[in-house]
Order: structure tokens, then sequence, then C-alpha cells
């Protein structure tokens, strides 16, 4: 025996107990607790983390590349595809983004309809984040409360635009269809519902002694960190940066609405789940104050170019139907420019960069979104604690596939 | 009877900002302009320019002192790195790196960016930002632009074994590389 190796063994670590022999294990992509396609390379020393890497790209659809092939019009359903917990949110910002190209101002009511839709994705962005959190942790039922709200949210958005997850309802300068009649007063009665559901969870999760020992302390991110890294939303205000682009840098009727931005200082998951019960709060305040203001008038621009022909005057009319021929299949043409469209999404701060040069397709159609960001300080939050956690802290993250992979 | 062509250019209403933050940039510029001099090639403004915040092109070697100062500086405090990409413009220069920036104390936008002619390597912004890692590695990975001094520059959304840069302008929009094989986990990538 060589007197090495026995010098390694008195000097050993006494926590040490894999030295020399790390396992490498391999946590998704197909894996239930890494919601959707990604994977986590860890590197252990018996349970603990001692080292990560993140991939992803598994659901990559290459949406960048066919924005630059795809006519404004038609990209509109990719863009619910890309955060599909809140798509309204999205398509929302899609046509921001091309109306502020174009210069184009859309009707009232629009917009509050808009909003309403923004804050329920919102909502149900939130709802399905601390829900699932729960249930990775081991709270089971918790998240079928939430699901209940979600489900009946969705309802209401199938009475707008006919499908709950993926909708396209908003179009360049308008959108796809009005609501139905007495849509606001069922809004405001889902609002009251789930005000009630989100106090119930409260006092069902929030002061249970085994979801703060799981949860207090554990996957911290400070705010320095946050803003080296890019984190926005409530993953950032989680750690103290107080900084949401709805009151900070409004757009649609977001200054004329109340309402509390929320934030805590520790930057742990608790945290973080504290603010988006919060914000789940403060966005059913801002729904109840835009169905409110929803007055009837007209759901489109006047705008020629954007404005989808009647479909009286396409089956009546040659030039109507010409007109509509050359809407859908080459396009109307945006003038040249460049803008940054960005919105406070469910996650974070979710931005458009179109550049235009003056045809009927981007010249480059470049998405931001949050999660890519977030999912990147992975490795850092999770360093030295155990796997279980790294799941705690994944969740409460919600890093989204469709918005990462792009 | 008037006749008006509906394709005639509108003028781009983006939002309030000019009026707001148009002083503030002006200045900010002429600062740059002052303490950088001919680094800071062209400033275009908005609403001169169809474009909802500024755009700084700024020379390729001196992106990074111009970034840590924007970062830094009480007039600018640009610290929070919104967005990094590039553009592939067909004609040499080639590439455009495109920074936007954003104030989470001032809470205004810009946007800067660089020129890059196709066999050129920018210098990686993760000394200012180490956020930026994946950023750039997503840049390198659709349009081939490489970044000197990136300790970690490997293809991100595409699989490892793939061939070309699909957001360049010349890639075929239908092509296919099927890779039967799983992409293994890298040991060496753990180190450290």
């Amino acid at each position: 025996m060589s007197d090495t190796k026995y010098k390694s063994v008195l000097n050993r670590d006494p926590d040490d107990l894999w030295e020399d022999s790390r396992a490498i294990v391999n946590i998704g992509p197909i894996h239930p607790a890494m919601h959707g396609a990604f994977r986590l390379v860890a590197k252990l020393n018996g349970e603990t983390i001692e080292n990560s890497y993140g991939e992803f790209g598994y659901t990559h659809r290459a949406k960048e590349k066919m924005g630059e092939n795809r006519t404004y019009h038609q990209y509109i359903v990719y863009t619910d595809r890309m955060n599909y917990v809140s798509a309204m949110i999205n398509n929302t910002v899609y046509a921001m983004a091309v109306e502020r190209l174009m210069g184009i101002e859309v009707p009232e009511r629009t917009i509050w309809i808009r909003m309403v839709c923004s804050e329920m994705a919102r909502v149900i962005d939130h709802l399905v984040c601390v829900g699932i959190n729960a249930v990775d942790i081991g709270a089971f039922s918790y998240f079928l409360y939430g699901f209940h709200e979600r489900e009946e949210a969705y309802t209401l958005i199938e009475r707008l635009c006919g499908s709950r997850l993926t909708t396209s309802f908003t179009r360049i300068g308008g959108l796809m269809a009005d609501a139905p009649e007495g849509w606001e007063k069922d809004v405001k009665a889902w609002v009251k519902r789930t005000r009630k559901t989100i106090d119930e969870m409260d006092r069902l999760l929030t002061m249970n002694r085994i979801w703060q020992k799981r949860t207090i302390g554990v996957g911290v991110i400070t705010k320095e960190q946050c803003i080296e890294y890019g984190f926005s939303g409530p993953n950032a205000r989680g750690s103290g940066l107080d900084v949401d682009l709805r009151r900070d840098q409004p757009c649609m009727f977001y200054k004329d609405v109340e309402f509390d931005v929320p934030y805590a200082k520790e930057g742990d998951i608790f945290s973080r789940y504290l603010v988006r019960i919060e914000e789940i709060r403060q966005s059913l305040n801002i729904i109840t104050q835009c169905a409110d203001r929803i007055k009837p008038g007209p759901i489109w621009c006047e705008d020629k170019r954007v404005r989808i022909p009647d479909k009286d005057v396409v089956y009546n009319t040659m030039e109507g139907m010409i007109h509509h021929f050359k809407f859908f299949m080459t396009g109307f043409e945006v003038p040249a420019g460049e803008t940054y469209t960005q919105f406070e999404a469910a996650n974070g701060e979710f931005g458009f960069y179109i550049v235009s040069k003056g045809s009927s397709k981007a010249h480059r159609m470049r998405v931001r979104g949050p999660s890519f960001w977030h999912f990147q300080a992975l490795p850092l939050m999770v360093r030295g604690l155990k796997v279980a956690d790294m799941v705690a802290t994944f969740g409460s993250i919600n890093v989204i596939a469709g918005e990462i992979d792009r | 009877m008037e006749i008006t062509d509906i394709r005639n250019y509108v003028p781009t209403t983006f939002g309030d900002w000019v009026p707001k933050f148009g002083e503030l940039w002006k200045a900010q510029i002429s600062t740059l302009r002052h303490r950088f001099g001919d680094d800071i090639l062209e400033a275009r403004m908005p609403p001169e320019y169809p474009t909802d915040v500024p755009i700084i092109y700024v020379k390729k070697e001196s992106i990074l002192n111009v970034l840590s100062f924007m970062k830094t500086d009480s007039a600018f405090e640009y610290n929070f790195l919104s967005d990094l990409t590039a553009t592939d413009e067909s004609v040499e220069p080639r590439f455009e790196l495109v920074y936007n920036l954003f104030s989470t104390t001032k809470l205004v936008r810009i946007r800067l960016k660089v020129r890059l002619r196709d066999d050129e390597e920018a210098a990686t912004a993760m000394a200012v930002w180490p956020g930026a890692n994946w950023a750039e590695r997503e840049i390198f990975d659709m349009f081939g632009i490489k970044f000197a001094g990136h300790p970690d520059l490997r293809r991100i959304l595409m699989d490892i074994r793939y061939v070309g840069h699909p957001l360049r302008k010349d890639f075929p929009l239908k092509a296919y590389q099927i890779f039967t094989e799983p992409e293994l986990a890298d040991p060496a990538l753990l180190d450290g």
C-alpha cells in the first residue's frame, strides 16, 4: 500500500462521503419535475449539488426565423406558443409592437378588453406557478384549488375567441371578435370567486410549517445578482428589485388604474411565492377596474391598411374580395423602422424587437423571453442545495419551455 | 375628391417617450461624444429616424468601455441588459450587434449597436453583465458571430453537431439535419 493513498484517507473531509466518486446525474429532459423539456446535469456529492449546468432547445421551433418569413398577420398564431400559459399577454405585446411601428391608435374598448385579458392571463400563470411549485414539494390539494379557478378563467377566454390555450385573440389594430354581451359581468363574478379562493389558498399553505421549512432560505438570489443576470418580473421583485413595467413604463391604460406593486427582500422561494400571491390579488383589482370601464364602441381602428374587410363586403363586392385576398396572401406593408416593445408579462419583461425594412415581412423578429434569463441563473441558485431543493427552486422561477426555446 | 394613398408613410407615434426623455437622451449622447470622441460613430434620434429610442453606433473596440461607463455613471445608470441580439444585413459590414439597455432607476431605455464584418470577432459583455453569457451563445448559434474572451461558446438552441447558422439570411429555409443519437452529458462542464 502506498503512502500517498494512506495519507489521503487521513486527510479526508468527514462530510465528504464520495470523494473521488462524484455522481453525475442527468435530470430531464423528460422528467415531470422539469416542467417541459429541460435538462439539468448535476454533479452530486452525496445528495448535495456541487455544480450543474442547464440545457434546453428541445422544443425549438425556429420562431425568429419564421418571423422573417411570415407576414405580420400570419405571425400572430406563433406568438401563442411562446409562453403558452399566458398566451393572451404574448398576443397583446405583439399587436402593440406592430401597431407602434405603424403608428396606429386602437379604440378604447379594445384596449380595455386587452387589459382584462392580460391580467386574466397573469392570474392563470401565477396560479399555475404556485400550484405546481406546491405539487413538486408535496402539497397536491393546493394545486387543485387554483386549477379550478384557472379552468373558469379559460372558459371566459373561450367565450371570447373559441379556444382556451392558444388564443390568437388580438389582431393588428383590433381584436378577432368583440366580447359577447354580459361578458364583463361574468368576469366580475369570476373575480369575486377567485378572491375567495386566493384567501383560502393563502390560509391553507402560507403558514404551513412544512411549506415554510422547504422554502424559506432556499434558492436565494440577491438583488445585485438579479440585475447582473437580467432578472425581471416577480422573480426580481422577490429579491427586492422594485421594478414593474406596468407602473414604470405604462402602456395601454395602466396609468388610469390603481394597483400596488408587491415586493419582498429575501429572494428565496418563499418571497417569490408571497409576491405572486399578492400579485394575483392586485391583478384581480385591475380586472374589476377595467371591466367597469369597458364601454360599447368599435373594436377596430379606422386604418384601412390593417383592418380586415367585413365579410358582407368580401362576399358581395369585387373590390372587397380582392382586398381580402391581398390582405391574407401578401399582407400589409409596415413602414421602415424599429422598435423594442416590452410589457410586464407574467414572468417578467417580455419584449419584441422588430426591425422593418418596409415590406410585409419583418427583417428581424427577436423575442425576449424572461425565462431565458431566469434559467441561466439556476446553477447559481442551486449550488450547495439538495436535489429536492433544486426541484422546488426550479418550480419557483417558473421557467416556461415555449418561451425559452421559441 | 381627395385621393389618398393608404400606403403613404404615417409618422410613427412611439408613445410619449420622445417628449418625456428627448432632452435626457440628447444630454447623454453629447456626454458620450465628449468622453469617447470618435468611438461614437453615429446617433440616430427619434422622431427624425423611425425608432422608439435613440440608436447609438459604437466602434467595435470600445463597446465594453461604453457599456461599463453607461452602466455605472450617475448620469446614465443603464444597469439592466434588457436584450442582446444581432441582425444580418446581408451587405458588409454584415452583422449588427444590438444592446437594448434599460435603467431601473431612471426608467428609460436606449439602444447601442456595433457593426461587424463577416469575419470579425466581437468582445464579450460578460465582464459587465455575467448574464450576457447565454445571449452571446445564442448569437453564436444563430449567426455564427464569435465572441473573444467568452468562456463557454457552445451552441445553445441547436444540437451541438448542427452545421450552419440558421438566422443568417442565406441559410436555406427548408433543410433538415436529423440526429438519432442523444447528446451526452459533458463532465468537463461540471469542473470548478
